[in-house]
């Protein structure tokens, strides 16, 4: 399953834990499998469309999602939740 | 010179003259001041005299009376934005920010924040005709500190601002100027700094510091009364442009137009918009084009700079120069809207290294200062200068070789940041090889008051969308169009991997940066990406290229296109058979027509980039003053494009991170009001300040693109400022912690340290 980094400001929703793995073929899927396990999580990465949040990016395997909570991921991808980059 | 990976190409890795390169010697490039249409209006605007103030009246009837004026606005000319944040491929957009911005709302949060626009016959009548304009102001309290903005009782920019992705459980706090908190960890980080034998915790604090491109914005805008607008501008992103203009002005995208004209400079501060929709509102409102063009202090006072900084840095290593754990707090000016490059920041600080227990908490935070905007790697260069010079005091009191720290804790493949992710291959520690390695290093400085220091720095590079139109002419030339606006010879290095790809000489690629209608859809030209990213689409072009010529020559030989193959340059076939690209190209109208290849990027990422810079200096011990003796940078290129153009990033980076180092900064009064808004007040570096900066190459390909490119444009404007504090300290043993390093804050110091 899909290794999930949680990012710091939201472990107080995981209770400390800083990793997990989740199912889900998508960002987007493994979002809802965080919601199902940790509520309020959802929230803090989405916005009400299910796309993420503003400033927020999915990075899988080191690369940023292009394609954000409609990216594939493969089960042993490692994902995580960063501010977005822009350059000058 | 360069480490030379690039010579298997025939094209990349030569030097070709630049395609537009007579027509910027002859001054016949056409830039957005040079825009001239039949019945244009000039416009001039009216800016906030305060920094903090609650607007109660705007009376333009004065101004709307003088002959010759034509059209008047205000904020109550554009839609009302409601609460939307729009997406604009590189970032976000906050609609009420972004167009209260543009024309002030309720309030006028900085010196020079627009209020009133006037468009008339000339420019003239529009400046007097702008003063006319009578605007009842309550004066607020400014917050022009970072530190001091985030206490408790500042003065508060946005009554509905609360702090942004704290942790959940910190509930609501009340207004605050404080937007947002970003926070990582990574492993241990008490037990790390435990184990560590020497810990080392400083502070800096860095300016608020313009990127000083020497072209002010500008805009022309005809809205015509079928409803569609276009405008001609200077802008990182003709489509970000389109993008930010309809939605500010509330009207669909395809019904705006954006010509990018050439761009005098950018550095990141040509993304924003702020003119094209006031020349857009007064054009409907007179029926006429209009052009705004800015004063240089419009520039300094209203565009965005990047922001000063106030940074905590704590580090603890092992005797032996093993990092055992790091720690970073910063806080950031984001202006008078939230947006500082923070994040990045956090991400950025202590990428260069293997830390294997970390912590890094930042702020962004709002203060009466204009919104600021990106400059090459934005965060980065802040951060590099509080943890390099951390590292110059660790080596120090340790007594080991800077380089040999560098190349002991370097970040290599595998290494896990901080902030979360692990890198693919990258060429930090290659950087820093090659700076041990110059003759630079090696030779050894002597003389009174003078010090040589080493720094190294690090930035992402981003991928984004770009798109190209490739089109084979009938004498074996190609017409190359493109989104990307050329800021930094762009044309010429995305032209050499077509031509590469297609086997031809890079003068027989025409390229043209089209318009909003004439191309698909690019983002900005900015995160160092587009000799990556459009580089990609226009490989993806001549791929889509060669094989349409394929079926051409299996057209003239008769044969099964599965039977030939396109190789250096042309097509072979069976038996021996070979027809070279341009001969090719004189028979494409006897095969079928056109060859067109259409080409596009978005799901390609960069694996970062990283600079190792070394520099020579001597301090006047009377006056303070630094003279930039010898300075070498090492930058992992992946691979040179056009080594010319990699060169003079690398070089222009540098002379930029030079004079933050030393000289720039805003100059602001107790009021709020900026006092050195001209260049001759603003201390940029000129030729008798910064020697030759001699460079080397590095070229460790990026595997994510098919040449192993690597942008190249923002890591060199990260290193100058920590290697120089680094050389100052070397050269008079006075440790510089506060930007720029002008000669009266070093004077000071040194007289401080003569007097202990």
């Amino acid at each position: 399953m899909p290794r999930v980094f949680i990012p710091t400001n939201l472990r107080s929703l995981t209770q400390g834990l800083d990793q997990l793995e989740v199912g889900g073929s998508s960002v987007r899927a493994v979002i809802d499998q965080l919601e199902s396990a940790h509520p309020g999580i959802r929230e803090k990465l989405c916005d009400a469309q299910g796309n993420l949040r503003p400033g927020v990016s999915a990075v899988v395997n080191g690369s940023v999602a292009a394609l954000g909570a409609l990216q594939r991921v493969a089960p042993d991808a490692e994902i995580h939740f960063l501010p977005t980059i822009g350059g000058g | 010179m360069s480490t030379g990976q690039s010579r298997k190409y025939k094209v990349i890795g030569t030097r070709p003259v630049r395609h537009d390169g007579v027509d910027k010697v002859t001054g016949r490039a056409k830039y957005g001041a040079d825009v001239r249409l039949t019945g244009m209006l000039y416009a001039a605007m009216l800016r906030s005299p305060h920094a903090h103030a609650r607007i109660k009246r705007i009376d333009t009837s004065k101004a709307a009376a003088v002959p010759g004026v034509r059209a008047v606005v205000t904020s109550a000319d554009l839609p009302e934005q409601g609460d939307r944040i729009v997406e604009l491929g590189e970032g976000a957009a906050n609609m009420p920010h972004l167009s209260s911005n543009i024309l002030a709302r309720d309030k006028v949060l900085y010196r020079g924040h627009a209020v009133a626009a006037v468009a008339a016959d000339n420019i003239h009548i529009a400046e007097e005709a702008v003063k006319l304009i009578q605007v009842e102001y309550e004066i607020l309290p400014p917050e022009m500190d970072v530190v001091k903005a985030m206490r408790s009782g500042a003065s508060i920019l946005h009554d509905d601002l609360r702090t942004e992705f704290a942790s959940p459980s910190s509930g609501d706090s009340g207004p605050t100027n404080v937007a947002k908190q970003y926070l990582f960890e990574k492993g241990d980080v008490a037990a790390g700094f435990s184990r560590s034998e020497v810990v080392v915790e400083r502070e800096f604090d860095t300016a608020t510091v313009h990127q000083g491109y020497i072209e002010p914005h500008n805009a022309t805008a005809l809205w015509n009364p079928d409803g569609k607008i276009t405008v001609w501008m200077s802008t990182q992103g003709a489509f970000s442009a389109r993008q930010q203009t309809a939605e500010v002005l509330r009207v669909p995208v395809s019904s705006v137009k954006v010509v990018p004209m050439e761009i005098g400079g950018g550095f990141g501060g040509k993304i924003p918009i702020y003119l094209p929709p006031v020349a857009a509102v007064l054009s409907r409102k007179s029926g006429r084009p209009v052009k705004l063009v800015m004063q240089r202090a419009d520039v300094f006072e209203a565009t965005g700079p990047t922001p000063g900084s106030h940074i905590r840095l704590k580090m603890g290593v092992s005797k032996d120069g093993k990092i055992q754990a790091a720690e970073a707090w910063m806080a950031f000016e984001a202006g008078a809207y939230p947006g500082s490059p923070v994040g990045m920041a956090c991400m950025c600080v202590f990428a260069c290294y293997d830390i294997p227990n970390g912590r890094i908490e930042g702020y962004d935070v709002c203060v009466n200062r204009p919104r600021t905007f990106a400059y090459r790697a934005p965060g980065s260069t802040h951060v590099a200068f509080a943890i390099e010079s951390v590292i110059d005091e660790i080596c120090q009191k340790i007594g080991i070789d800077p380089a040999e720290f560098r190349l002991k804790n370097g970040a290599r493949e595998g290494t896990r940041r901080v902030d979360g992710p692990t890198f693919p291959r990258v060429g930090m520690v290659e950087t820093v090889e090659a700076i041990k390695n110059s003759a630079h290093y090696r030779t050894p400085l002597t003389g009174k008051n003078r010090g040589r220091g080493i720094a190294s720095g690090f930035w992402f590079n981003v991928g984004l969308k770009s798109s190209v139109t490739a089109t084979v002419n009938n004498d074996g030339t190609v017409s190359l169009v493109e989104g990307s606006t050329d800021i930094g010879g762009t044309r010429t290095s995305i032209a050499m991997q077509l031509a590469e790809t297609l086997g031809i000489a890079a003068e027989d690629v025409n390229p043209t940066v089209a318009d909003t209608d004439s191309v698909g859809y690019t983002d900005i030209t900015g995160g160092s990406r587009v000799t990556f990213a459009t580089g990609i689409a226009a490989v993806e072009a001549a791929k889509e290229i060669q094989r349409q010529l394929v079926e051409r020559a299996a057209l003239l030989w008769d044969c099964d296109p599965k039977a030939a193959c396109y190789v250096d340059g042309g097509v072979q076939g069976p038996d021996g058979k070979r027809i070279g690209f341009k001969e090719l190209a004189e028979k494409l109208h006897l095969t079928g027509g056109a060859v067109i290849g259409n080409g596009t990027s978005s799901a390609a990422q960069q694996g970062g980039a990283f600079g190792t810079h070394c520099v020579d200096l001597e301090v006047d011990p009377d006056t303070g003053k630094v003279q930039i003796l010898r300075y070498t940078i090492a930058q992992d290129a992946g691979t040179a494009i056009h080594p010319s153009y990699v060169e003079g990033q690398m070089q222009g980076g540098v002379v930029q991170g030079i004079g933050w180092a030393l000289n720039e900064e805003y100059f602001y009064d107790e009021q709020g009001s900026m006092r050195n808004a001209t260049f001759l007040d603003y201390r940029m570096p000129t030729t008798y300040d910064v020697p030759m900066i001699d460079t080397i190459i590095v070229e460790v390909p990026d595997p994510a693109h098919p040449y192993g490119v690597r942008g190249v444009g923002e890591v060199p404007i990260c290193p100058p400022p920590a290697a120089i504090a680094n050389a100052i300290r070397a050269a008079v043993g006075v440790r510089m912690r506060e930007l720029p390093m002008s000669p009266p804050r070093l004077l000071a110091e040194i007289l401080k340290a003569q007097t202990k």
